[in-house]
């Protein structure tokens, strides 16, 4: 990766910043007038929470002195119940994985069970994949933000993102019929073709997204009440950040450029222009910053795959993959043959094992599949970028106000469909 | 236009099998099998050397695995294999851009490996779940338990002989304050403290 691939996000901080505080360790002061800890339970149900999870913190007076995370109450056994279904009755559970950006969920599965196959998917199919994988980067960086900003008091900023979001939800709605939960990836391709103004919607919402994020960037960045609330609050430095195996945003928070799209293209990134915006402390300042950046990137990627769109076909012609256009199914006894097996046998890749991975709105989305040769999967194995992100938010919260607590989980973006599986 | 294009990510073909040899040189007989599929490299390692194999992957400028990306276990009851489990690491070098599995059999009734923590802090959920999933033991883990089930469930669902549609009623929250150290928990005070038991 170039030097011109990475942007760093200095360039929106706000001059005169002091970092060296920022980055200077924490210690928890304990009162020595206060004996008692105090004992607060946030969560799992809880409107600051964003998701089911619980907090047991301890404080000294407003400061955590320690903290216990727990989480699996929405663990649903997606790794079990894979094992039990064809590979493509997989799809749907993989929708309810990072529930923001469910379409990105997909394209990692079917990602990974075209790398066992060995298949190359259509141009249009991988192309198609892009525009919507980053319109779903940028649905779920808005919801991230948007969130985030709630909890911190400002409220406006969800309005104008929620728009947005609205606007790429009719887009995922008139192309897959979900607004939500679009299973519109398949192993070789797509579904199907997108619908003849797809590339109208997209257009259009081109020229609209940038507002949205224009009016929060104008309202929020150098927004004083925002910079005290996020600023220098949890800086982790690269290493560390390395360590505890983040990646995604908060990794590039912390300054390290490593983004899949760059450092493994696939379905073709390595054609579009796009840079990876990087931040300098890793706090949640930086990685307010960097999504911000990134939804513009993704809006610039999506206009060049946009660009590069060409009629053809979305499927790999493959009887042992992809289901037989309907005309043959209906009018041909080897395409009603093949439709049939494919139905009742479902899709059968060689036995091996693979991971694949691929960089989702968290992170590093990678799926770990061990094929028997049978119709089923033997093991599907999720890494779910969030759970590497939120394993040390016991450490991280140790020392800060309980105030900060919302600052710090909304900027982690972590999603408990996600976190549990 | 290659979608999951095979070795995508993993580097050239040369320099995968160059990884291997000079892993099986280095570790001698506890690297024990490479074997590439689809672009990915793996290596079988044994038990004893595993430890000392991870922590050279991550230390040693050449190899720089700095990140540990995922923790996991297979179990291979269903096709009768023996040993039983394997322990799966992925990992990743920044600097190399390189991948590497790495795969430890263990036995049915001897599994357990050396934990990965002290070599990455980052191992610590990704073992917990592989001891709730799979019952796989974490040797020296620093708060081995249940993360996904709850830690009344019994048995470890994810095992082969594990009914998927097998229920629980587990009605009670889960205790967090045994995982507070001993001097937050004897100055734990407040209205909630010591009405609720956890």
């Amino acid at each position: 990766m170039s030097a011109s691939d990475t942007r760093v996000t200095d360039g929106l901080r706000p001059p005169g910043l002091d970092e060296s505080a920022a980055l200077a360790p924490r210690e928890a002061p304990l009162d020595p007038l206060k004996e008692e800890l105090l004992e607060v339970n946030i969560g799992p149900s809880h409107p600051a929470m964003h998701g089911t999870f619980r907090l047991k913190c301890w404080l000294d007076g407003e400061t955590i002195v320690w903290a216990v995370p727990e989480i699996g109450y929405l663990h649903r056994c997606f790794e079990k119940m894979a094992e039990t279904h064809p590979y493509v009755q997989v799809i749907p559970y993989t929708d309810r994985l990072n529930y923001l950006s469910p379409f990105m969920n997909n394209v990692g599965y079917c990602m990974a069970v075209e790398k066992l196959l060995g298949i190359e998917i259509p141009r249009r199919a991988a192309l198609i994949r892009v525009i919507l994988s980053e319109l779903s980067r940028i649905m779920d960086h808005m919801v991230c933000i948007g969130t985030n900003l709630v909890d911190l008091g400002a409220l406006t900023n969800f309005w104008y993102l929620f728009r947005g979001r609205e606007e790429i939800y009719t887009i995922t709605e008139r192309i897959s019929g979900a607004r939500m939960m679009v299973s519109y990836a398949r192993p070789g391709g797509l579904m199907r073709d997108s619908y003849p103004e797809f590339e109208d919607d997209v257009r259009r919402a081109l020229t609209s997204l940038p507002r949205y994020v224009d009016d929060v960037n104008a309202l929020i960045t150098r927004n004083r009440i925002f910079i005290d609330r996020t600023r220098g609050v949890t800086p982790i430095t690269a290493e560390e950040a390395i360590d505890w195996g983040w990646t995604g945003p908060c990794l590039r928070a912390a300054g390290v450029p490593y983004d899949i799209r760059k450092a493994a293209p696939y379905h073709g990134y390595d054609e579009l222009d796009f840079q990876i915006p990087v931040g300098r402390t890793g706090d949640v300042y930086d990685r307010y910053l960097v999504r911000m950046e990134e939804m513009r990137q993704s809006l610039s990627i999506v206009a060049q795959a946009l660009e590069r769109l060409e009629p053809g076909p979305v499927l790999v012609d493959d009887p042992r993959v992809a289901l037989p256009p309907k005309n043959e199914v209906y009018n041909s006894i080897e395409g009603m043959v093949n439709h049939f097996k494919l139905i009742f046998e479902g899709l059968k890749p060689p036995a091996g094992e693979v991971y694949s991975y691929t960089e989702a709105a968290n992170g590093e989305l990678g799926f770990y599949i061990v094929s028997d040769g049978t119709g089923r999967p033997y093991r599907v194995h999720c890494r779910a970028p969030c759970f590497a992100i939120y394993q040390n938010i016991g450490k991280l919260l140790q020392g800060r106000m309980i105030a900060d607590i919302v600052a710090i989980v909304g900027s982690l973006n972590v999603v408990a469909g996600e976190l549990e599986r | 236009m290659t979608p999951a294009a095979p070795g995508a990510g993993g580097g050239p073909l040369d320099d995968r099998l160059d990884l291997a040899l000079r892993l099986s040189e280095r570790f001698g007989g506890a690297v024990r099998g490479a074997e590439e599929f689809r672009g990915d490299l793996a290596v079988t390692v044994a038990r004893d050397r595993l430890h000392d194999v991870l922590a050279m992957l991550r230390c040693e400028p050449d190899l720089d695995f700095a990140f540990l990306m995922d923790v996991t276990a297979v179990d291979h009851l269903a096709w009768g294999r023996i040993p039983r489990f394997d322990v799966v690491y992925h990992l990743y070098s920044l600097t190399h851009h390189r991948r590497l599995r790495v795969k430890c059999p263990l036995e049915e009734g001897d599994a357990w490996v050396p934990t990965a923590t002290d070599v990455w802090q980052g191992a610590d959920w990704f073992e917990r779940e592989a001891w709730d999933m799979y019952g796989i033991v974490f040797e020296g883990h620093p708060n081995l338990r249940r993360i996904l089930c709850h830690e009344d469930f019994e048995g470890h669902p994810l095992r082969k002989d594990f009914p998927a549609d097998k229920r629980f009623f587990l009605p009670r929250p889960a205790n967090l304050r045994e995982q507070a150290p001993a001097w937050v928990r004897e100055r734990a005070g407040g209205p909630a403290a010591g009405l609720i038991s956890d």
